[in-house]
C-alpha cells in the first residue's frame, strides 16, 4: 500500500449529547481513491465533517501529510490542501457559477487551462457561467460543487455522495472526471452508496456501522465478495446500484 | 460524455425567480403604497412632500441598517446594541462641529459641507473603533446564543446611553442645520427642504457604494456567500471571523453616519435617538431578508412611507402602521422580500 496522506487513529466525535463516532481508525493512501462505505447513519458524514474541522474530534488523532490536524480550524484545514464536496453541495445561490469558482480558487483568478479541463467534463457549467447558482438543476449544481473542489490542485478532496439524486448521464461525467483526477495523482475520499459508481472508482473500501470501521479492503475484493456486501451493507449496494 | 441539462434548463428556469436575479415584484410595492395614499391624502402637493421626506428618511434609515443586516446575515448575530452607535456617532459628530461653528454658521455651501464631513469623519471612525471593542467584548463570547445576544447587547446599548449622559449630559442637545442647508427649495406649489436632498444623496451613495463593494469585489462576494452558507466559505479556506469583524466594524461605522444624519434631520438629540429609531431598523431588516442589502434598501424606503403617510393621515397608528406592513410581507414572503439563499 502507498504511503498514507491522511491518517485517523481512534476519533470520537460527539454532537450535542449524542457520541456519533466511537474510535474511527483507518489511512487514506496517497494517490488513490479510498471509498467510506456504510448504511445511512453509520457516521459517514461525520467523518468527513470530522477530517474538515467542521464538528471538532473530542478523542483520538487526525495526521495529514504529517501533521496533526484534529483541532484546527476548518479554513487552516482547507488551506492545508483539503477540498471538500459536502452532501448538500454547498453551492452559493445568489452568487454566479462564475463566482462560486472565483471564490473556490483562492491563490487569484481560476487558471483558464483548468477551466476548460473542468468545462470538458461538466459542459453546463460554461453555458450557465454568468447564471446565478440557484438556477441550475441538482445535478449541475453538484458539477458546480465538484468544480470548486478541483479548480485548483488539492492534495486530498472529501466528496460526500456525489450521486445521490443525480442522472446516471451525469454519474458517467463524474466518473470520467474523476478518474482523470486520480490519474493526476488527486487522493480521493470518497462517502457512496450507489455501488456501481463506488466500484469503478474506488481502490479501496473502508466500511463503517455504528461509528466504527468494521472492515477494510481493496475495492476490488469488496466488489468480488457479495457474502460480505450483504453481511455489512445489507441491502443497500443493491438497491442503490 | 453526455450533457445533461436540458431538463434542467426547464427546472431552473422556474427557480430562477426564488434566486433573486430578476424578481422586480417587491420593487413595485414603493408605487404601489404610493399610489394608495395618494386619493387618501388628496392634496397632490402635500403627497409629493410626503414622498420625498418619505424617501429621505428611507435613506437615512437605511444607512442605519444596512450594516445591521449585513452582521444577522452573515452571524446570525441579533444586535439589539446597533443603537448605541447611531447614539454615540450623533454626539460625535455634534461634539465635532462645536469648534466648527463658524463653518457651520457661514452662508457658504463649501464651508457647510466641510464641517459637516468632518463631523461625519469623526463620527464613523469613533463607531468604527467603539464597534471594534463592542464586538470583542459584549458579541465574541456569546456566538450561536441569541437568547444571551439579544440580553447582552440590550444591556450594552443601556450602559452606552448611561455612558453618554455622564459625558455630555442628560438635556437634549441642539444639532443645529448647516446655514445653506436650511429651508426649502421650491419647485412650482412643492417645497422641498434642502436638508432631505442632501440625506437622499447620502443614502444612494452608500447604496451604490455597497453595491459596487458587495458585486464587484472579492471581499463582496466573500460576504455575499457568507450571509449565505458561512460554512462553506470556511471549507474553502477563508476565516469568516476576521470576515465578520470587518463588516461588524463598517456596519457601526455605517450606523454612526446615519445618527449623524438623522440628528440633523430632527435638530436635536438625546441618548435614546438610537432607541428612537432601532425599532424601524429592525422591521426593515426582517421586511427585506435577513441579510439583504436589496431588501433593506427596499424595506427602509416602504416603513419610511408608511410612516410618513400615516403619520399625516394617522400619527396615533404610525409605528402601528409599519408592524402592520412587516407582517402583511411576511405572510406575503415568510423569509422577507428578498430572501438570501437558504435563510
Amino acid at each position: 500500500m502507498a504511503d498514507a496522506l491522511l491518517t485517523l487513529e481512534g476519533v470520537h466525535t460527539h454532537i450535542g449529547q449524542y457520541h456519533i463516532l466511537q474510535g474511527v481508525d483507518f489511512t487514506v493512501p496517497r494517490g488513490a481513491m479510498t471509498v467510506l462505505l456504510g448504511r445511512n447513519g453509520a457516521g459517514k458524514s461525520t467523518t468527513l465533517r470530522t477530517i474538515m474541522g467542521l464538528w471538532q474530534p473530542s478523542r483520538g488523532k487526525i495526521t495529514f501529510e504529517g501533521r496533526e490536524i484534529g483541532g484546527w480550524a476548518t479554513p487552516d484545514i482547507a488551506r492545508a490542501g483539503i477540498g471538500y464536496v459536502p452532501e448538500t453541495m454547498g453551492v452559493f445561490a445568489d452568487l454566479t457559477v462564475r463566482e462560486n469558482m472565483i471564490l473556490a480558487a483562492r491563490a487569484g483568478a481560476p487558471d483558464a487551462t483548468r477551466l476548460e479541463w473542468i468545462f470538458a467534463f461538466f459542459p453546463a457549467l460554461k453555458r450557465f457561467w454568468t447564471q446565478p447558482a440557484g438556477v441550475l438543476s441538482g445535478g449541475q449544481k453538484q458539477m458546480l460543487s465538484i468544480a470548486r473542489a478541483v479548480i485548483e490542485p488539492r492534495a486530498l478532496i472529501l466528496i460526500d455522495e456525489p450521486t445521490k439524486g443525480i442522472a446516471p448521464a451525469i454519474i458517467d461525467n463524474m466518473i470520467s472526471a474523476f478518474d482523470e483526477l486520480k490519474r493526476g495523482a488527486t487522493t480521493i475520499l470518497l462517502v457512496e452508496q450507489n455501488f456501481r459508481f463506488a466500484e469503478a472508482l474506488g481502490d479501496h473500501a473502508v466500511v463503517m456501522d455504528d461509528g466504527r470501521i468494521v472492515h477494510r479492503e481493496t475495492m476490488a475484493a469488496l466488489a468480488a465478495d457479495t457474502a460480505t456486501q450483504t453481511r455489512l451493507l445489507g441491502l443497500s449496494l443493491e438497491a442503490h446500484g | 460524455m453526455v450533457e445533461q441539462d436540458g431538463a434542467a434548463t426547464a427546472s431552473g428556469a422556474s427557480e430562477a425567480v426564488a434566486a433573486g436575479g430578476a424578481d422586480y415584484l417587491p420593487i413595485l410595492l414603493v408605487p404601489a403604497l404610493a399610489a394608495a395614499a395618494l386619493p387618501l391624502i388628496g392634496n397632490p402637493v402635500t403627497w409629493i412632500t410626503l414622498t420625498i421626506a418619505a424617501l429621505a428618511m428611507g435613506m437615512m434609515i437605511f444607512v442605519i441598517a444596512s450594516g445591521l443586516t449585513l452582521v444577522f446575515g452573515l452571524m446570525d448575530v441579533l444586535n439589539f446594541g446597533h443603537g448605541a452607535f447611531i447614539a454615540i456617532g450623533a454626539y460625535l459628530a455634534m461634539t465635532t462641529l462645536v469648534p466648527l461653528a463658524g463653518w457651520i454658521q457661514a452662508d457658504q455651501l463649501g464651508l457647510n459641507l466641510a464641517a459637516l464631513g468632518l463631523a461625519i469623519l469623526a463620527a464613523m471612525a469613533g463607531t468604527s473603533v467603539i464597534g471594534w471593542a463592542f464586538e470583542r467584548v459584549i458579541i465574541m463570547p456569546v456566538y450561536g446564543q441569541h437568547l444571551k445576544q439579544i440580553l447582552i447587547t440590550t444591556g450594552g446599548l443601556i450602559v452606552t446611553e448611561q455612558l453618554i449622559h455622564v459625558v455630555w449630559g442628560g438635556d437634549q442637545k441642539p444639532m443645529p442645520l448647516p446655514t445653506a442647508l436650511r429651508g426649502a427649495i421650491t419647485i412650482g406649489d412643492v417645497a422641498v427642504e434642502k436638508f432631505r436632498l442632501l440625506a437622499m444623496v447620502v443614502g444612494l451613495a452608500v447604496f451604490v457604494a455597497m453595491l459596487l463593494v458587495l458585486n464587484r469585489t472579492k471581499l463582496g462576494l466573500l460576504i455575499r456567500a457568507g450571509v449565505e452558507n458561512r460554512e462553506m466559505v470556511e471549507a474553502l479556506g477563508y476565516r469568516i471571523r476576521r470576515l465578520f469583524v470587518a463588516v461588524f466594524v463598517a456596519g457601526s461605522a455605517l450606523a454612526g453616519l446615519g445618527g449623524t444624519l438623522w440628528a440633523l434631520y430632527r435638530e436635536t438629540l438625546t441618548a435614546g435617538i438610537g432607541s428612537e429609531v432601532i425599532v424601524l431598523v429592525f422591521i426593515v431588516i426582517i421586511i427585506g431578508g435577513l441579510g439583504s442589502i436589496g431588501g433593506c434598501f427596499l424595506g427602509s424606503v416602504l416603513v419610511a412611507q408608511m410612516a410618513n403617510y400615516t403619520g399625516y393621515l394617522a400619527s396615533k397608528v404610525a409605528l402601528a402602521s409599519n408592524i402592520l406592513l412587516m407582517v402583511i410581507i411576511l405572510m406575503w414572503r415568510p423569509q422577507g422580500l428578498y430572501a438570501v439563499g437558504g435563510r
